[in-house]
């Protein structure tokens, strides 16, 4: 085995730093957290004229997946404002595996300029893990389709030009063998997009379509074929993407903030022994999840689909972040509470937003029992659960 | 990057399986018990050189990189081999690795003089409670600023101290012992063997844990309650689920550590960044790797028996052989935490600039403990 990046990934990896020390600047990362959104169309579109964007889609142009790894990595760990640009990325990246020569002229080419952006329409008010159920509809009319549903948890609609948009066709077959793939342009008339505040700073958001018309050419894939495109656009999701290594800025914001703040029981919290055991215990945490996460994009680079080891991968990161969370929350006690721009915030705020947007890694993207199950059934070879 | 093992660790692990699961198994550590040695077993490994494999060919071994070890390591851990090979393999490597590496003398290389290593320094003339002293005929140790290595002793030993893991642990009097070296050149040696221990052990941990695993998922799909196999209910699969990406990680981190003692073992310094969680520093990693897979297989034991229901807590079934055992090597160098602490140590200063006194584990505590007789 061979755990160095190489010299070509060295060398991508030492440009998107670059990058990041010019154009993360603190005003980049206040406006994220004042908006609640992440995502910044000048950070964005700076990424895209540095040409690191197009190696940012999966599958597309001459980068490999450990090198599309190593951008998401590179801009979680830094902190950037990278969600938006992981979903609009993904979804270039099914355009590309299946998309047609509309949606490569109408959609790909502006997504890779930075300055356009896409969500994701899967989850239901009534539909979360079994999406497969879901029941917005969309039913021909002539040379059109007519889409009537709600949707929930669409993060980034109110930036996004396009939807990936799951929906019914047919109701009639089992749930996986009815649904259909849109791409659907956010400013058709029909669509209502409403805020969905959360316990965190970011926003996400439920998005409503009545009666609206698109042409057959916003189709990706087959009808009664979506649940193929599902399959690609979670196996980019899930790993590869960012969403692993959140516990590396909150180490880094930890030790700085121990190495500051006096210790009740003499010199500064970094003599805790608790506390310097748990440091090293997520220094530790995060060397797995970057080689769980690795081996998936590993894997994908040489012609593999890594489905479960992405699930693997989200289940030790996401669980390891959280329990630090938990740790340093505890830890830090009365300042750890207090928010960004607050009087003695410890770590300036960012244990308390820790504390706040953890909950949701758990569930986003797959929850914990949804990817128990994969592991269960498709790896462990156990029966189907009753 | 690339995580596929080489065509040679392929090679070996074939050779290796073959071995292990013929010479080994569950079974013969039942009957290894307590000791925890199968001397025939012992003979048989001579055969295909494994005691000196990991010794340069230009001191007469076989050349192996402790990656390739780590290959062998996992084989025999997968199948608790009641053998001491690991310690042999680590202690071998040190010997030859000194001044004089005349040393390591044949009979060490070919395993026919089993050698071992005090993992812990040596307090009052005594190595305490030595991983496989009980079957050692020789063992290094580190006392004070001097390694050492006691006399040759003849086997088999009325030593042995009842354990936990039957492993082959006794004390060993080093009042005898010949010097091997002095000064920081000793301390640093005895510290390389042991981050090298580390990396073996936790290879040893990982076949432990997946093999573990195993028996607990065979057992579920065959055991039947309430009318249906237990392995289809959600709660047991869940405590099941979980594991496969534990014990993987610790698998490629201890690859990984692995891999980087032998960039260091060629002059390749290695970095320890954790802020931008690059870390590619041999001890480390170490560190790092003991750790993980000590917790991939503790709880990977647990779970595995749990399941198995009473069956699992008696004697007749395997897994509790696995269960003692992955306890036993987890903790048998130290308490897991402080290993932590120890890890801290390498990338956080304190406020006064020095390391707290429980990073200080590896060098003797200033009040020798009492010998133990």
């Amino acid at each position: 085995m061979d755990f160095s990046l190489g010299e070509r990934t060295e060398a991508f990896r030492a440009e998107v730093r670059a990058f990041l020390d010019e154009h993360l600047t603190a005003d980049v990362i206040e406006r994220m957290h004042v908006s609640g959104t992440f995502n910044d169309k000048d950070f964005n579109g700076a990424l895209a004229e540095a040409g690191l964007l197009a190696g940012a889609v999966p599958g597309y142009g001459d980068r490999d997946p450990i090198e599309l790894y190593v951008l998401f990595n590179e801009l979680e760990k830094a902190g950037a404002p990278y969600d938006g640009l992981a979903v609009t990325m993904l979804v270039a990246g099914v355009i590309h595996a299946m998309g047609t020569d509309f949606h490569h002229t109408e959609v790909f080419v502006k997504l890779l300029t930075g300055q356009f952006n896409c969500c994701l329409g899967y989850s239901e008010p009534d539909h979360g893990s079994d999406v497969a159920a879901i029941t917005t509809k969309a039913v021909r009319d002539g040379d059109e389709w007519v889409i009537d549903g709600q949707k929930m948890w669409t993060t980034m609609a109110h930036e996004a030009d396009w939807v990936l948009l799951l929906t019914r066709t047919n109701p009639d077959v089992s749930k996986h063998k009815g649904l259909t793939m849109f791409l659907v342009p956010m400013d058709l008339p029909g669509i209502e997009v409403q805020p969905v505040p959360t316990m965190a700073s970011e926003r996400t958001n439920a998005t409503f379509y009545d009666g609206v018309r698109l042409g057959d050419e916003w189709r990706l894939g087959e009808v009664d074929g979506g649940w193929a495109v599902m399959g690609v656009a979670l196996a980019f999701e899930r790993g590869v993407m960012g969403g692993t290594n959140p516990a590396v800025p909150l180490l880094r914001h930890v030790r700085d903030w121990a190495a500051e703040v006096p210790s009740p029981d003499g010199g500064t919290m970094l003599d805790d022994p608790l506390l310097r055991e748990r440091l090293a215990r997520t220094a530790m945490a995060n060397q797995v999840s970057q080689l769980l996460t690795l081996r998936a994009a590993w894997i994908a680079a040489t012609g593999g689909l890594p489905g479960l080891e992405g699930s693997m991968a989200k289940l030790y990161a996401t669980e390891r972040y959280q329990q630090a969370v938990g740790w340093f929350q505890q830890m830090a006690g009365a300042e750890g509470l207090l928010s960004f721009g607050v009087d003695g915030a410890a770590a300036n705020g960012w244990i308390d937003y820790d504390g706040r947007h953890s909950p949701v890694v758990t569930i986003y993207g797959g929850t914990t029992e949804i990817n128990r199950n994969n592991v269960a059934e498709r790896h462990l070879g156990l029966p189907r659960a009753h | 990057m690339d995580l596929n093992l080489t065509e040679d660790q392929k090679t070996i692990r074939e050779v290796f399986a073959a071995f292990f699961d013929g010479e080994t198994g569950p079974a013969r550590a039942r009957s290894a018990e307590p000791l925890g040695f199968d001397a025939n077993a012992w003979e048989r490994l001579l055969e295909t050189g494994a005691p000196g494999m990991g010794v340069a060919e230009a001191v007469g071994g076989g050349g192996a990189s402790l990656a390739d070890l780590a290959v062998v390591a996992a084989e025999a851990g997968a199948r608790i081999a009641p053998l001491p090979l690991v310690d042999h393999m680590v202690t071998v490597r040190l010997l030859a690795s000194l001044a004089d590496p005349s040393a390591c003398d044949d009979d060490m290389l070919a395993g026919s003089t089993i050698v071992g290593l005090a993992i812990r320094p040596a307090t009052s003339g005594i190595a305490h409670t030595v991983p496989n002293g009980a079957v050692a005929h020789r063992v290094v140790a580190l006392h004070g600023e001097r390694l050492v290595i006691d006399q040759h002793i003849d086997l088999p030993l009325d030593a042995y101290l009842a354990n936990h893991g039957c492993l082959p642990l006794a004390h060993r009097d080093l009042a005898e012992a010949a010097v091997l070296a002095v000064g920081p050149k000793a301390v640093a040696a005895h510290a390389q063997a042991v981050d090298e221990w580390r990396t073996l052990t936790a290879a040893t941990l990982v076949g432990m844990a997946r093999e573990a695993l195993v028996l607990g998922v065979d057992y579920v799909k065959e055991r039947k309650q309430f009318g249906r196999p237990v392995g289809s209910f959600q709660a047991v699969q869940h405590l099941l689920a979980d594991l496969p990406g534990l014990i993987d990680g610790a698998h490629l981190l201890t690859a990984k550590a692995a891999w980087a003692g032998d960039r260091a073992s060629a002059g390749i310094t290695g970095t320890l960044d954790v802020e931008a969680n690059d870390v590619t520093d041999f001890p480390a990693l170490a560190a790092m790797a003991l750790v993980a897979a000590g917790e991939a297989a503790v709880l990977a034991t647990d779970r595995s028996l749990h399941v198995h229901g009473g069956y699992g807590f008696s004697e007749e079934y395997d897994i509790q052989l696995y269960y003692r055992r992955a306890r036993a090597l987890a903790f048998v160098l130290d308490d897991p935490a402080r290993e932590c602490r120890r890890l801290a140590g390498m990338f956080l200063a304190t406020s006064d600039g020095r390391p707290p006194a429980s990073d200080h584990h590896d060098l003797p505590p200033a009040s020798p403990e009492k010998g133990c007789s």
